[in-house]
């Protein structure tokens, strides 16, 4: 009996020492949507990065691609009365009940690299890219690059109907408006990945003229760039001279290829959605300053002048 | 002599018509299609590259056929493919030389295989369950081995199989067609194949005329998990990374198909491994072909879907049937016409 009124006396001074000595550090809950791409990977690792440089305490959750887990973390993170909640959601509908829920309890919730069909007034603001931009980024930097050369330019679409193919897609073409002497002569489905990207530019290749009707590639993501980039090679061509190539996401593989001079620019879909999202929620809990609804990350522009080798290095250990 | 050949030349007409057909449409929407080169002391050309990227889904289909023979169905291929190349790509990045990750990447592909083979001979379970299990989990196995990344490699061994080339044809080309002839001739030249089809046409009656057939069924799972390892290398290595996310996503689909649209049977008995490669050449051709006619991507599926189910149509017994009956009428309709005369 002794013993267990010393434990508990014991433990009592152990939380309230605990607790005094965390009350002005801020317990932070983050759901992720799961680690399906290279890029997701990146993010996680960046958000604990963020978090731990400002001495936050995070609770990460991994849904494993699923809204009724995070649905559960949200709870459990309102449970354990965090001081804010990061998601990343894995779809845009039904999230109404569990954000309210979270608002009645004055937990500010911030939603990374994608958003929601909700009320705005239910989660604190939303930090994403915009990928219309993104693929303006590079259709300005072509156009700037080939200087009023005709250019018979090829595209590699991401997946059929997904926002990004459909974006980036339009913004390429905005960029490109009104510029006769680019044109886009084929434009094809690789599924994002490598071996469809391989595939149809082969394709794109052998109808082209072996490739010499063509002045440069444009790439929905870095991977069917890579792709397209070994199939280029093996026509007998080489990528980034005889063929400019231009893509987006940034991941790592992309900057050796631009470090071999086989690459020419990419676009960074950044990673780091945390970093301005935790300087929204620093400024709104110190000053109770709003921040606006949503919050646009930088697309920024790589080419082989900004030491490729090197943005390879820092990227290389970030989970990519 | 010439009967076997006769048979075989009747049994493949309808693939090898069908493929002609593709071909020929193709050409009409792309003129320079049969054109083929020297390039680097290789073949170059359109023809080419549907031999090399039907590879993957064409040594599936080897696999698959003997599966399908069985009565059987092995859904898992898509992903033992992701698991092998993941295998592959983690054992050479760890320093192991190209033997030994063939070594391992092989054995994988068998274990695999020999995993689905006892689910279905030993335990009983029906086919399309048991391999639906591994279909399942292997992405996931795949992620946990390439930590959900694109593991890449810089091997030159390795690269080789993928994009090198023997004979002026691409590797790939070499590893399909080889391995297709040395199968065919294992189930063919041995009493292997009939015992196969025996099988699957009645398994117990197979079993009481003293056919083992449990070793059968898993030795023909373990066929498909090693066809499935060997695509799943040249995936990796056509790449040069192993993407687990999307190495061999649906193709075990494609196999299936290449193996019905090689006019093998589901419901198991006779089968061809010869006529399932024509199919799966037929799928690729119709792939290629979209890619190089331009039409925007959002095409891609109805029309492979459309000139799938005219191909399925055209083999369909009651198709079969009715030319059958249109061609005697004719015949007979000559025949009276003559004798009028």
């Amino acid at each position: 009996m002794k013993f267990k009124i010393a434990l508990a006396s014991a433990t009592i001074l152990a939380a309230s020492m605990f607790s005094a000595a965390s009350a002005a550090d801020l317990t932070i809950g983050f759901s992720q949507i799961g680690s399906e791409s290279g890029w997701r990977a990146a993010e996680t690792t960046l958000t604990k990065q963020q978090a731990e440089k400002r001495g936050i305490d995070l609770k990460f959750a991994d849904a494993q691609q699923k809204q009724e887990n995070q649905i559960k973390a949200l709870r459990s993170f309102i449970a354990q009365d965090v001081d804010a909640i990061l998601i990343a959601p894995v779809v845009a509908t039904g999230w109404d009940e569990v954000l309210q829920e979270a608002k009645d309890a004055e937990i500010p919730v911030i939603l990374l690299d994608r958003t929601v069909d909700a009320s705005k007034d239910l989660y604190l603001t939303a930090v994403t890219s915009d990928l219309v931009h993104e693929g303006n980024v590079a259709g300005k930097w072509l156009v700037d690059t080939v200087a009023g050369k005709p250019c018979n330019v090829v595209e590699l679409q991401g997946t059929t109907g997904s926002s990004p193919a459909i974006d980036r897609k339009k913004g390429f073409e905005e960029a490109l408006a009104g510029k006769d002497n680019l044109k886009i002569i084929r434009s094809q489905t690789g599924d994002f990945t490598r071996t469809k990207g391989k595939e149809v530019m082969e394709s794109f290749l052998k109808a082209e003229d072996g490739g010499k009707n063509i002045c440069a590639l444009y790439a929905h993501n870095d991977d069917m760039a890579v792709g397209a980039i070994q199939a280029i090679k093996e026509a007998g061509l080489k990528p980034g001279k005889d063929i400019l190539v231009v893509s987006i996401d940034a991941v790592p593989d992309i900057f050796q290829a631009m470090a071999a001079g086989e690459a020419n620019a990419t676009v960074e879909l950044t990673p780091n959605m945390a970093g301005p999202a935790l300087d929204a929620l620093d400024a709104f809990l110190k000053d109770g300053k709003e921040p606006p609804k949503w919050i646009q990350t930088e697309s920024k522009l790589y080419t082989q002048a900004d030491d490729p080798q090197k943005v390879y290095e820092e990227k290389k250990g970030l989970g990519y | 002599m010439s009967a076997t050949l006769k048979a075989y030349a009747v049994r493949l007409f309808p693939q090898v018509a069908a493929l002609a057909v593709i071909l020929l449409m193709v050409s009409i929407a792309f003129p320079g299609f049969f054109r083929l080169e020297m390039q680097n002391g290789r073949l170059y050309g359109s023809l080419i590259d549907i031999l090399n990227r039907g590879a993957p889904v064409a040594l599936l289909a080897i696999g698959m056929t003997v599966v399908i023979a069985t009565k059987g169905i092995d859904l898992s291929v898509g992903a033992v493919m992701a698991i092998c190349g993941a295998v592959a790509a983690a054992a050479i990045t760890s320093g192991h030389s190209l033997a030994m990750t063939l070594l391992i990447t092989l054995g994988t592909g068998i274990l695999c295989g020999l995993w689905n083979g006892i689910l279905v001979a030993v335990l009983d379970i029906q086919p399309i369950i048991a391999t639906l299990v591994l279909m399942v989990a292997g992405r996931g196995i795949a992620q946990l081995i390439t930590e959900g990344a694109i593991l890449t490699f810089n091997d030159a061994g390795l690269i080789f199989i993928g994009s090198g080339s023997l004979f002026g044809l691409p590797m790939p080309v070499v590893i399909w067609f080889a391995f297709g002839v040395i199968v065919a001739l294992l189930v063919r030249r041995t009493a292997l194949g009939m015992l196969i089809e025996a099988l699957g046409v009645n398994r117990r009656a197979a079993m009481l005329s003293g056919v083992s057939t449990g070793v059968l069924l898993i030795a023909a799972y373990v066929l498909s998990g090693l066809c499935a390892a060997l695509a799943g290398i040249i995936a990796a290595a056509d790449i040069r990374g192993a993407d687990a996310n999307n190495a061999g996503l649906w193709l075990e689909l494609d196999a299936i198909l290449a193996v019905v649209v090689g006019g093998t049977s589901l419901l198991g008995g006779r089968f061809s491994i010869a006529a399932s490669l024509i199919g799966a050449l037929i799928i690729q051709s119709v792939n290629t072909g979209i890619l190089l006619s331009g039409f925007p991507p959002e095409f891609n599926l109805i029309i492979k879907a459309a000139i799938i189910v005219l191909i399925l149509v055209i083999q369909s017994p009651r198709a079969q049937s009715a030319f059958v009956f249109l061609s005697r009428a004719r015949a007979s309709e000559k025949k009276t016409a003559g004798e009028a005369k």
